[in-house]
């Protein structure tokens, strides 16, 4: 456990360091990124105004606490890409991640979870400025501080080995553009992403709520800016924890098979 | 001494997707699939002690990258078996990884956009290695590679024989008992690979550790390997002394014989495989070496003679143009 949890401190650091690098980067990716939810945002204010201030029971106050915690979120759920298994594939760097005696999620979770902290050092200010801007209504409370701090984490997670089981398709066929695409078109739907879940019609709501998408982005969004109660939060963050043990079974299955498939072809 | 690598009958099949060009075999292909099968590895069997520094070769798609990968994990054998250090590689168990490690030739497995101080950081952290023995075995090998600057530069700012150092060093950070080198030195300059090559000598020198080498450059495997295994279509067909190779593979030698004067012909007494002016390079077999050699000094005008065996480059071209099956026994 040790060695574990040094192996995850020196690639977390490897990974600032590495960002920090490339911070123009990142904050030029940053900004591209808030393009979206603003757009949501400024969708559904007018939405909301038009209506006489609310619409589904959100105010623009509330839509602006909600897209603006989601650019935080959507952060968060940056993880490896399942476009990126072929190129890693081909260039050699999986085999040489399978020669050491570290599995390679290991290195993935580490790698994008110190990516993170620089993200959130980075996103700051721009929070600062959409809140300046938009006057999010937002009073959290420190137990929604609280759960909201593990779940987007939890959320990071779940995401990451989702992907990665996504991914792993490129053992068996490269040809898995479409099945990237109609997966990223179902989260865009289930997760709150496009839109808070609440709007969405009842059987969308029930649906989702058995499937990882909405953990990933609704309900950390929701602990902090939505009224959810104690036990709801609780439960949200026992929703996550049983996705990530799901995820990273089926998710063990899927690479021990790929494992035997693997050709070890590239460079 | 019980062998450290034992490989029986290991073999390592492919099915390759077939199809032709052209849009209706596309179309055809996406209902109905060719496949064929690519025997990379057919039933090879040898076994290395510890120690050793054996040299692997065989010409382009032979086998010799697809056997360094079953051994080392990274790929699952098709039949046959193989142990090394005790364990079964493509079950890739910890204790195994941690003593082993693949050294593959232009190959990138360092951090690029940081020193590769900080990548061997990171791999002391994969393989859990004390502190002081880290610093240690790093230092010791900083000097040995005379990269005492180089590795506070980014890896990205590094020539490529400087990085093949840094890649070198990172991949023995944790000491491995076995070796697995698949073209080590390939693409680097002269000074550069005969540095490397010191290296692996030294390092196979101090720790006793066994090498399993592959090269294209026969100057790699002189210096290295007193034994060597060749592979032509996946399977065996060498596995000897490196001198040994050159008595099966090319019973002659080389008579360069200078004359007093050009021009003369000395065909009857061998294969003129050379001329160059006075200069006259004789192909002849080496039960004839000391006949011929007699009889040219007796008839002939003679100012220099040199008797050579062939080439080593000379004796795996006919080896792999012979292509013959049935491994020499050790």
């Amino acid at each position: 456990m040790k060695d574990l949890l040094d192996f995850y401190w020196q690639t977390m650091k490897t990974s600032i360091i590495v960002q920090f690098q490339y911070r123009a980067a990142n904050y030029f990716y940053m900004i591209g990124m808030i393009a979206e939810p603003v757009i949501y945002l400024v969708v559904w204010s007018a939405i909301a105004n038009a209506q006489g201030g609310s619409v589904g029971g959100f105010t623009a106050g509330q839509f602006a606490a909600y897209y603006i915690v989601w650019t935080l979120v959507r952060n968060m759920n940056i993880v490896f890409t399942p476009h990126g298994w072929e190129w890693r594939i081909r260039q050699g760097q999986l085999s040489g991640m399978l020669l050491k005696p570290m599995h390679p999620l290991h290195n993935d979770v580490a790698y994008f979870a110190g990516w993170k902290v620089a993200v959130i050092i980075m996103w700051l200010p721009i929070a600062a400025i959409l809140v300046v801007a938009f006057r999010p209504e937002l009073n959290p409370t420190p137990l929604e501080i609280f759960i909201f701090f593990f779940a987007i984490w939890g959320a990071y997670l779940i995401r990451t080995m989702v992907l990665w089981m996504l991914g792993m398709i490129t053992f068996w066929t490269t040809r898995v553009s479409a099945i990237y695409e109609l997966y990223f078109a179902l989260e865009l739907l289930l997760s709150g992403r496009l839109v808070p879940m609440g709007l969405m019609p009842d059987w969308v709501q029930t649906l989702s709520s058995f499937l990882p998408f909405k953990w990933t982005f609704q309900f950390p969004i929701e602990a902090l800016v939505g009224n959810l109660t104690p036990e709801q939060l609780w439960q949200g963050l026992g929703m996550q924890a049983l996705w990530i043990a799901l995820t990273y079974a089926s998710g063990e299955l899927i690479w021990r098979a790929a494992l035997r498939q693997y050709a070890a072809v590239g460079n | 001494m019980p062998p450290i690598i034992q490989v029986n009958q290991l073999g390592k099949t492919y099915q390759v997707p077939e199809r032709e060009a052209g849009l209706g075999a596309a179309v055809r292909s996406l209902v109905q699939r060719k496949y064929r099968e690519v025997k990379a590895v057919e039933h090879i069997s040898f076994e290395i002690v510890p120690g050793e520094v054996v040299g692997f070769l065989g010409p382009n798609g032979a086998g010799k990258t697809t056997t360094l990968k079953m051994l080392s994990g990274l790929l699952y054998p098709t039949s046959g078996s193989a142990t090394v250090l005790g364990h079964v590689p493509h079950k890739r168990e910890k204790a195994y990884l941690r003593q082993m490690t693949l050294v593959m030739g232009n190959r990138n497995q360092l951090q690029w956009d940081i020193p590769a101080l900080d990548s061997f950081e990171l791999n002391r952290a994969i393989y859990g290695l004390p502190e002081a023995e880290y610093r240690r075995t790093r230092d010791e090998f900083i000097a040995l590679m005379e990269v005492g600057e180089l590795v506070k530069k980014p890896v990205r700012n590094l020539s490529l024989g400087e990085r093949m150092k840094m890649e070198i060093i990172g991949a023995l950070l944790h000491k491995p008992q076995v070796l697995f080198l698949d073209e080590p030195t390939i693409g680097l300059d002269v000074t550069m690979q005969r540095r490397l090559r010191q290296f692996i000598a030294e390092y196979n020198r101090r720790t006793g550790a066994t090498v399993l080498l592959t090269s294209h450059y026969m100057a790699d495997v002189e210096a290295l390997c007193k034994r060597v295994i060749v592979i032509h279509h996946g399977q065996l067909l060498y596995d000897g002394d490196l001198s040994g190779l050159t008595q099966r593979f090319a019973a002659y030698k080389t008579i360069g014989v200078t004359l007093d004067e050009a021009g003369r012909d000395v065909s009857a007494y061998g294969e003129v495989v050379e001329t160059d002016g006075a200069l006259v390079k004789l192909r002849v077999p080496k039960a004839e070496t000391a006949r011929v050699t007699a009889q040219l000094l007796n008839d002939l005008p003679v100012s220099d003679l040199t008797v050579e065996d062939p080439p080593i480059d000379d004796v795996i071209e006919r080896v792999f143009a012979q292509g013959n099956a049935g491994p020499e026994a050790r």
